[in-house]
């Protein structure tokens, strides 16, 4: 059997019968276990939800191994489109991903595999009692966004344009975890962050709703890169993520079903 | 004056390492946006920060003077117990990396932080996200090499000047002003554009302490990489300004890096 139909029958396998132990692969072929190093530039809201998608599938696999690269989406994708050795993007948005397309160096079309929302972190039990958008404008809060070149940052914009919201932030962090830990910290009082964030801090900060006409939602891409030099494992992780397992750990930290 | 034979394997290797330092330079040359070179650099956002890196290196510098001359001279003369643990402590901003400085300064300095909360509460001074971030995050990473260069030239000036000036009656402050400083000046003349180059390329204290705040925390180094991902061709021509500048800083300390024999 030729190498790349041994990565399709085992991407096939991994997809169909995702909930499987290792010896639920495919049934006809590929008894060669995954092995190697995968490499994946990920957006920093992922940093959890891909944490537990590579331990669970490292234990699914053990001859593999995950290297992470997590930050701002738009400076991965300047990072790749430089040379970085990568096999897999995952992006907070299309915009980002296209960058790496245009520089043709993406394998195949790419999936969007999560969604995600907005929600205005504040410090736990709100004590600015903060309940819209609106009141982020307030002269006595000190509001925080990620730069309008990083995704959540322009999200945030689009939200507050949404709801004709003007403010001037006390700073643009290069990534939105940046914002969500200067809220955590107790630098700043409010920032808009994405649901997943608030849900990763537990108890260190609180999540405001956003008024559903002013929502923006944030739609995930995944790529695998045509230099990638470990094609099959890449197609593993991608299949993972898309496979009811990997939706459940999504699921689970507060991201929606595309 | 002849040039020594060199081992061949050592030629090999320390063309390697020249090569190193250069090519990074080629490359920015190579790909500097020559034909629109000024439409790159002659943003509003690019010369605000500029300005702002001015505004902050200089601070900085003029703090780390103000403070790290008098502690230069207590860690060349004074002896008492714990001194060496707190001459390391606070040489240890040259070898921690930023980002941690700059947690440290958020936990010290920040709203909740140790000394932040009570600036705020007694007087309503909040640090974070101003220029005086800015600054204290330079001083913080670059004072280290003022203190340390004066306190080497302290330690090797000649003390004879100053103990005929004390037998000629003069009182300690004008020995200081009047002997110390000017023979130690070379020395402080060094480590404050050492201090100001330092101050000058400051990133990682910065973010994480002052964020990135247009207009007010935000200065070069910071606007490069804010740069490369919107116009990439400006972070471009912005690293290539900063690497100017820092030649000029080497070469007005030829004297000291550069010997020339």
């Amino acid at each position: 059997m030729t190498l790349r139909t041994a990565v399709l029958v085992a991407a096939l396998a991994v997809a169909s019968c995702g909930g499987g132990a290792p010896d639920a692969r495919s049934p006809t072929g590929s008894n060669v276990p995954p092995r190697g190093t995968l490499t994946v530039f990920a957006a920093s809201s992922l940093t959890d939800a891909f944490g537990r998608a590579g331990d669970e599938l490292t234990r699914r696999y053990p001859g593999t191994r995950l290297v992470f690269n997590y930050g701002s989406s738009s400076t991965l994708a300047t990072q790749i489109t430089n040379g970085a050795p990568v096999d897999v993007f995952a992006s907070a948005d299309e915009a980002s991903l296209q960058k790496v397309i245009e520089a043709s160096l993406v394998e195949g079309s790419a999936a969007i595999f999560a969604t995600n929302r907005l929600q205005i972190a504040v410090a736990p039990g709100n004590p600015k009692r903060i309940a819209s958008l609106a009141d982020l404008a307030r002269r006595d809060l000190l509001v925080v966004l990620a730069a309008p070149s990083v995704p959540a940052g322009k999200y945030a914009l689009d939200a507050l344009s949404n709801a004709r919201v003007s403010l001037t932030p006390a700073s643009q962090e290069l990534d939105v975890r940046a914002v969500l830990n200067k809220v955590a910290l107790g630098e700043a009082d409010a920032g808009i962050v994405y649901v997943t964030d608030v849900r990763s801090a537990g108890t260190r900060v609180t999540g405001i709703e956003i008024a559903e006409p002013y929502q923006v939602v944030a739609r995930y891409p995944i790529v695998t890169l045509k230099e990638s030099k470990n094609q099959r494992l890449a197609a593993l992780f991608v299949d993972f993520l898309l496979g009811p397992d990997g939706q459940r750990v999504l699921g689970d930290l507060g991201f929606t079903r595309p | 004056m002849s040039s020594e034979p060199i081992p061949r394997p050592f030629a090999v290797l320390a063309a390697l390492a020249a090569a190193l330092f250069l090519l990074p330079l080629l490359g920015l040359l190579v790909r500097f946006p020559w034909s629109d070179a000024f439409g790159a650099l002659a943003s509003p956002e690019i010369l605000t920060a500029t300005g702002l890196s001015l505004v902050t290196s200089l601070g900085a510098t003029a703090l780390s003077i103000l403070l790290g001359v008098p502690l230069a001279v207590v860690y060349a003369r004074a002896r008492f117990r714990g001194l060496r643990v707190i001459r390391a402590l606070t040489t240890l901003p040259m070898v921690l990396p930023p980002v941690v400085g700059g947690v440290a300064l958020l936990v010290a300095f920040g709203r909740r932080g140790l000394a932040g909360q009570w600036l705020d509460s007694a007087f309503g001074i909040r640090i974070p996200f101003t220029t005086a971030a800015a600054i204290l995050a330079a001083t913080f990473v670059a004072m280290p090499f003022l203190v340390l260069t004066v306190e080497a030239g302290l330690r090797s000036m000649d003390r004879r000047y100053e103990e005929a000036a004390r037998s000629l009656g003069a009182d300690r402050w004008t020995v200081f002003r009047r002997v110390t400083l000017p023979l130690v000046a070379p020395s402080l003349y060094a480590g404050a554009v050492l201090c100001w180059a330092r101050a000058l390329g400051e990133f990682g204290a910065t973010i994480t302490f002052a964020g990135n705040v247009p207009g007010s925390t935000q200065t070069l180094p910071l606007a490069v990489y804010i740069a490369l991902e919107s116009r990439p061709e400006a972070a471009i021509a912005l690293s290539l300004v900063l690497l100017l500048l820092s030649l000029v800083v080497l070469v007005a300390l030829r004297d000291r890096y550069l010997p020339t024999r």
